[in-house]
């Protein structure tokens, strides 16, 4: 399989997505443990992917949405943003409700 | 310590979005010593060109005026990009 078209399997199986550097438990990068924490806060069964576990997907993702960096948060397929837009949809309450909205509308 | 690097970086900003305020900080210096090259930034910036547009676009926006420096010198960019009707609902 070409690795967009595995891309677009990971972002389109599952409702809510976050590509990060290393695990919700272990991250690698201030900004991925940043954002993991706050998704998990209002998502906890959102898909975190280590992008560290598969270098193919590591090089690859940026070009997906053209978004060059991590992480990267996939609602219902659709690209919401990095850090910065992820913490200030978590801060004013909207992550919450589009997790909720992703949720119903499954 | 203003770098090279920074007044670039505000240069083309300033010129792409005409901002009604502009503040970059480097932040390079937190992120000492974890391996990474080039600049680390925040930047709070207020502009018309932001209305109307989500929060992704505007991103799209900033990353596509600094596109150059994006692939090379800048290694990450913390963005909080408003506009001037934003700031004047802010407390």
């Amino acid at each position: 399989m070409d690795i967009l078209q595995r891309i677009a399997k990971i972002v389109e199986g599952n409702q809510v997505v976050l590509f990060m550097k290393g695990t919700r438990m272990f991250p690698q990068c201030g900004y991925s443990s940043r954002a993991s924490a706050a998704l998990y806060d209002v998502c906890k069964d959102a898909e975190f992917f280590d992008v560290f576990s598969d270098i193919e997907i590591y090089e690859n993702l940026p070009r997906y949405a053209d978004w060059h960096t991590f992480p990267q948060l996939y609602i219902n397929g659709e690209l919401i943003g990095g850090c910065d837009i992820l913490m200030e949809q978590f801060e004013n309450g909207e992550l919450k409700e589009m997790v909720k909205a992703a949720a119903t509308q499954a | 310590m203003s770098s090279h690097l920074q007044t670039v970086i505000q240069q083309q900003l300033e010129s792409t979005f005409s901002p009604l305020s502009l503040e970059l900080i480097d932040e390079s210096h937190l992120h000492a010593g974890h391996g990474a090259k080039g600049g680390h930034y925040k930047l709070h910036i207020v502009a018309d060109a932001f209305s109307g547009k989500s929060l992704l676009q505007r991103h799209r926006l900033v990353y596509d005026a600094l596109n150059d420096l994006m692939n090379s010198e800048i290694h990450a960019l913390s963005i909080q990009a408003k506009t001037p009707s934003e700031m004047e609902r802010l407390p």
